[in-house]
């Protein structure tokens, strides 16, 4: 397992985008510690801020993370990234494989356009967790996204396929979806705004946009397939799937294929 | 041709002529086990044969509700066609018209193979634009993708695609020859429970038992098939019979399996079954039926199969 250990905090955010498994493994430790990871003119590498120690694995481990570190696990495309802290904006942005976690809270955009792989977040995630970044055409796109916590608003904006797990989300959660799975223990006010398709399952929510319609209870198959696979990612929220639950349809003002499952 | 005796009973020395088939398998589950087995029962209805029907079909195995995708009682179900566009023809429209249809029935995949069969894909138009698909990972962390079709009971869930195997075989056989009608039935339901129970292998006919063996061609112009007279017992005495005198029913199983294997185990299963019980049965001989070797790639010889384990196809 290679580690990183932060020995100084860092005089700017740190751009970790190419600090991974991977490219870590083709490189000395000299070579290593000269990558740039700044994010200003000073040209700040990251043997300037960790201590690294390498051994060739598919593991990384990043030890006394904290919220400047932008990008861990972005474009991850195989192995393990383990953060012991926290992490800034953007984490495992793009991801495509691979599994990160991360033990403290994420800033925002959290697997925002993340094909493949699993990123758990035990702690609290900013805003756009599994969101689309600015002008981007999707947020959580195949990926599965766990947020043990809480987390901002707009979470799952526009997402596109994939599963997101979160405890609690803010409001306008997964607006503009395009597609996939949010479960989330409790949601904000106008959660689903503007969904095209997709699943929402919630255990509690705030104010439902008008144009969502109440279709009743249904005992569908698809369900127990939801179950299943919940199970493996969050027991309390497969829980969810075992109380009688009312489900909305909607958005009525987009193409209304989306719904929300609501658990009594 | 030498003969030989397996359990008292004598077995020709021939060989059953297959042929190289597609296949695929998929998973009916519904609520019950009842509604499960009334899906996959119509579905595979009007089965028996290629040629009449379109495609065979039988039902391989009842799955309890541990060994399906969405944890209800199954069926799972084999369909064979000569080729692959065909046994797509014959999946789409036998699943729309029995299994969309049947209340509470759900479908998936039942085999892994390298050839992809739209399935949901092809049924989610009957949804009119208002189906949508679902990814998610099965037990075993393989992301599969579902269609969800809107229905009157609820929703028609149905995998998107399955998938046919290379190397399914169909057309295995053993040709029971007794005295008396009830007897011999007996002798044949029986070989069909042994070779029924062999995984991956489907026995098509009715209750798994063919009364009407054929032949290749007929006297009549434009005939594909005409029955085998030379294993019926009112032609007996004439050229080309091949019934003893004492001989007064004769009756077919036929196999298709999955793989090569498959067939030579369930005629193996069926020949011992059948050959057990048959001397109290009035059980005469066994043989099998062939074309002379010159239609079918898979040859299965009755010689190998009387030992109990080993020898597959020659």
């Amino acid at each position: 397992m290679s580690t990183l250990t932060l020995r100084q905090a860092p005089p700017e955010r740190l751009d970790f985008l190419t600090i991974n498994p991977l490219a870590l493994s083709r490189l000395s430790k000299a070579e290593a510690e000269r990558l740039p990871v700044g994010t200003s003119r000073r040209g700040v590498s990251l043997g300037e801020c960790f201590s690294v120690a390498l051994d060739g694995s598919d593991t990384l481990t990043i030890e006394g993370g904290l919220e400047r570190l932008d990008r861990v696990g972005a474009a991850l495309s195989e192995g393990e990234i383990r953060v012991a802290g926290d992490v800034g904006q953007r984490l495992g942005e793009g991801m495509a494989g691979g599994t990160i976690t991360v033990t403290g809270h994420a800033g925002p955009y959290a697997g925002a356009g993340a094909t493949g792989g699993v990123i758990t977040i035990e702690g609290d995630a900013g805003d756009h967790a599994g969101g689309a970044v600015y002008a981007a055409r999707a947020g959580l796109d195949g990926a599965t996204l766990i947020v043990r916590g809480a987390a901002g608003a707009h979470c799952g904006d526009r997402m596109r396929r994939g599963t997101l797990v979160v405890g609690r989300a803010g409001v306008y959660a997964g607006a503009r979806m395009i597609a996939g799975t949010l479960a989330a223990l409790e949601v904000g006010d106008d959660a689903g705004y503007g969904m095209r398709r997709g699943t929402l399952l919630v255990g509690r929510h705030g104010r439902l946009s008008p144009t969502f319609v109440e279709t009743g209870a249904h005992d569908l198959v698809y369900l127990r397939l939801l179950a299943r696979h919940l199970r493996v990612l969050s027991a309390e929220h497969a829980a969810l799937l075992e109380r009688p639950l009312r489900r909305y349809s909607g958005d009525l003002a987009t193409i209304a294929k989306g719904e929300i499952w609501v658990a009594a | 041709m030498s003969d030989l005796t397996l359990n008292g009973i004598r077995v020709i020395d021939t060989f059953a002529e297959a042929f190289d088939v597609a296949g695929t398998a998929i998973v009916v589950t519904n609520d019950t086990a009842k509604w499960a087995m009334i899906a996959a029962t119509t579905m595979t209805g009007f089965a028996t044969s290629v040629i009449g029907c379109g495609a065979e079909a039988g039902i391989d195995a009842v799955l309890s509700p541990d060994e399906t995708p969405d944890g209800r009682p199954g069926v799972r179900i084999l369909l064979f066609g000569f080729e692959p566009n065909g046994l797509k023809d014959q999946l789409v429209k036998r699943v729309g018209q029995c299994i969309l249809t049947c209340p509470g029935t759900a479908c998936y995949a039942g085999v892994d193979g390298p050839n992809k069969i739209k399935l949901g894909g092809a049924i989610r138009y009957f949804g009119d634009g208002f189906a949508v698909a679902k990814r998610m990972p099965d037990a075993t962390g393989r992301e599969r993708r579902y269609w969800r079709i809107p229905v009157m009971d609820g929703e028609f869930l149905c995998e998107d695609s399955v998938r046919a195997v290379e190397g399914a075989v169909g057309g295995g056989n053993l040709l029971f020859l007794g005295r008396t009608h009830a007897e011999t039935l007996r002798v044949a339901e029986v070989a069909v429970e042994a070779a029924a129970a062999v995984p991956g292998a489907i026995l098509p006919f009715p209750g798994g038992i063919v009364r009407s063996g054929s032949k290749v061609g007929g006297r009549t112009k434009g005939m594909m098939a005409s029955t085998n007279d030379a294993y019926c017992p009112t032609l007996k005495g004439r050229a080309g019979s091949a019934l003893p005198p004492e001989c007064g029913v004769v009756l077919e199983i036929v196999i298709d399996a999955l793989t090569s294997q498959g067939v030579s185990d369930s005629m193996r299963a069926g020949l011992h079954a059948a050959t057990e019980i048959g001397g109290r049965h009035g059980l005469i001989a066994v043989t099998a039926g062939n074309y002379g070797g010159n239609l079918g790639r898979h040859h299965y010889h009755l010689r190998d199969l009387i030992a109990r384990d080993g020898g597959a196809e020659a």
